[in-house]
């Protein structure tokens, strides 16, 4: 009955669906990025005004050849990889580690911390004031400051997703090690972290997907003084003052957008399944 | 540390023996390297915002000295500092409605396990992926009077249509929503789709037996069951885009007129003219802005969880 039904119901419904989807695709999709690649491949007189039509010929090689100089993309990529990776390292380790006790222990001061630590999931970042707390730190325009304003403001959601995590780990697994003499940090490094790894490979996708891409709060600390995608992004778009070099832009988007992309594309599942699974509960 | 395990002796009573067995095995010092940076990057320099939005920092002043509430006097008389809260919360809730309306509609659509639909999904995440100023920057082009929507609206509708669609004082602030809601509708759909799985096929079939149809089965049954998904949308769309910048900077800069003048743009902005108290005082507004709405906003969202 069931198995009639439910076929019936899908013979019905396939030939609309499909057709459905791909139109989706085509239209909020496929246009907006097709109007991107072809304008990349434009010169600057064919791309005032981005449009679907071909260019007379491709300039792909000399506009990316122009983006590598004028916008210094290369830096930028070595610039935010200096960035993200220290700071998504330093919150994952010092979050992990908060959250270990922040899950095992119960009492009333402990919860306080744990609520207050979090806070900073919703609470947006004090961005005006943190500059001048960094520069009476002498870490105004580094690398160091803007990697430690990053840890600082993500530190909350490492600790949200791994003690959540935690709370769902029997104690019992501990114990073992604990009782064979095992120091808190043995146990800790060789029962609690391994079993860690979905949460934390989540928290990291997200987490690098916030840095990479932030131009905001990289504005403030290290605007002019370092370069990274976003940075860089947002110099090529403001140069050209009456005319915007669309070509070039578009250029640019095409390979900041590369190195999450191919990412994506190949942890695909991973990434898919890891997000939806932290948020329905 | 041995006060700590008093309060727990005496309120967990049979449970003394774990609780301070718990002390040297979970031992505190690991908190202290994340709380240490949480503090020093994030509690002081929030605390700051309250101090520092009471002077008249500025560069072009060799001191810091109080100025009492003279920035908040200032803002809400040249009247900045109203009109960029109400325009903050008004692209707040158009980005939860659109980004919350198009990730149900795709989710809806794709909901099937096809081949087509796994790869429409992966697809709408690839927005979710790029930068949002990349997003602002393609939709600026989009968008321009001589651009490609105006070009096939004139298509279709065989007049010359040269809409300023990022130039109107009123409708901008709606049109940039829809860019934010595009660039996340695909983390939404992903959430209402974990969402519908977790409904159960036999639920579905019942009530298609007792004679519901799509709409009647949506209604009664899915809509209800997708409230966690829900909460969880509305929630992180409405209070991460009241703290948005990036579309809003690559498309209208705060124009025309200051109509979509986020609190984020007022400061970025303000900062970069050297007014940083000024700066620092809409900082501390949309930090107050944001504390305000965001315990009622999860507890509403909750309440209506437990309700259905």
């Amino acid at each position: 009955m069931n198995v009639t039904t439910s076929a019936l119901r899908r013979r019905r419904v396939r030939p609309v669906q499909p057709i459905a989807a791909i139109l989706l695709v085509i239209v909020l999709l496929g246009v907006p990025f097709a109007m991107v690649i072809i304008t990349a491949g434009k010169t600057q007189g064919e791309a005032l005004t981005p449009n679907l039509s071909l260019p007379s010929s491709w300039h792909f090689i000399q506009n990316f050849a122009r983006v590598f100089d004028e916008g210094r993309i290369l830096p930028a990529f070595f610039g935010s990889i200096l960035i993200m990776v220290p700071s998504v390292a330093i919150v994952l380790i010092l979050g992990s580690m908060a959250s270990w006790i922040l899950a095992r222990r119960k009492t009333r001061g402990v919860s306080f911390i744990y609520a207050l630590a979090i806070s900073g999931i919703v609470l947006p970042p004090a961005v005006v004031t943190i500059v001048l707390l960094l520069r009476q730190l002498g870490l105004a325009g580094t690398a160091i400051g803007m990697i430690c304003v990053y840890a600082g403001m993500y530190m909350s959601t490492v600790i949200f997703f791994v003690t959540g995590f935690i709370r769902t780990i029997p104690p019992e697994l501990e114990e073992a090690a604990r009782i064979d003499g095992a120091s808190p940090f043995r146990v800790f490094t060789r029962v609690i972290l391994p079993l860690l790894s979905p949460t934390l490979a989540t928290a990291t996708i997200l987490i690098c997907l916030y840095i990479w891409n932030d131009v905001f709060y990289a504005l403030f600390v290290v605007g002019g003084r370092l370069d990274t995608l976003p940075l860089n992004l947002y110099q090529v778009a403001s140069s050209g003052l009456y005319l915007q070099n669309w070509n070039l832009i578009f250029a640019y988007i095409i390979l900041m957008s590369l190195p999450l992309l191919i990412t994506f594309v190949v942890l695909q599942r991973k990434i898919i399944s890891g997000i939806t699974s932290g948020a329905v509960k | 540390m041995s006060a700590l395990s008093v309060v727990t002796s005496t309120a967990r009573g049979p449970s003394w023996r774990r609780s301070r067995r718990g002390t040297q095995s979970h031992p505190l010092w690991f908190l202290v390297p994340a709380l240490a940076i949480l503090v020093v990057f994030f509690f002081v320099p929030t605390l700051f915002n309250f101090v520092y939005a009471f002077t008249d920092w500025s560069s072009f002043k060799s001191q810091i000295n109080f100025a009492g509430a003279d920035n908040f006097v200032q803002l809400l008389s040249n009247g900045s500092l109203l009109a960029d809260l109400r325009i903050t919360l008004v692209y707040a809730v158009l980005v939860a409605l659109f980004q919350n309306l198009f990730g149900l509609i795709l989710a809806l659509v794709l909901e099937r396990d096809t081949r087509v639909n796994r790869f429409a999904r992966a697809a709408f995440f690839v927005p979710v992926v790029m930068s949002a100023l990349a997003v602002g920057y393609i939709f600026q082009a989009l968008l321009k009077p001589q651009g490609l929507l105006n070009g096939a609206l004139s298509a279709i509708s065989g007049q010359h249509v040269t809409t300023a669609w990022l130039g109107d004082t009123t409708w901008t602030i709606v049109v940039v929503a829809v860019i934010h809601a595009w660039k996340w509708m695909g983390l939404s759909m992903l959430i209402y789709l974990a969402g519908l799985k977790t409904i159960s096929e036999d639920v579905i079939e019942a009530a298609r037996i007792d004679g519901a149809g799509w709409w009647g089965t949506f209604r009664s049954i899915r809509w209800p069951l997708l409230a966690p998904a829900i909460t969880f949308n509305v929630a992180t769309a409405l209070l991460g885009s009241m703290n948005g910048f990036d579309v809003v900077q690559a498309t209208t800069q705060g124009g025309p007129g200051g109509t979509t003048e986020l609190l984020n743009i007022f400061v970025f902005r303000t900062f970069g003219q050297g007014l940083f108290a000024q700066a620092t005082t809409m900082s501390l507004m949309l930090f107050l802005m944001v504390a305000v709405l965001a315990f009622p906003v999860i507890r509403i969202l909750r309440k209506r969880e437990e309700v259905l």
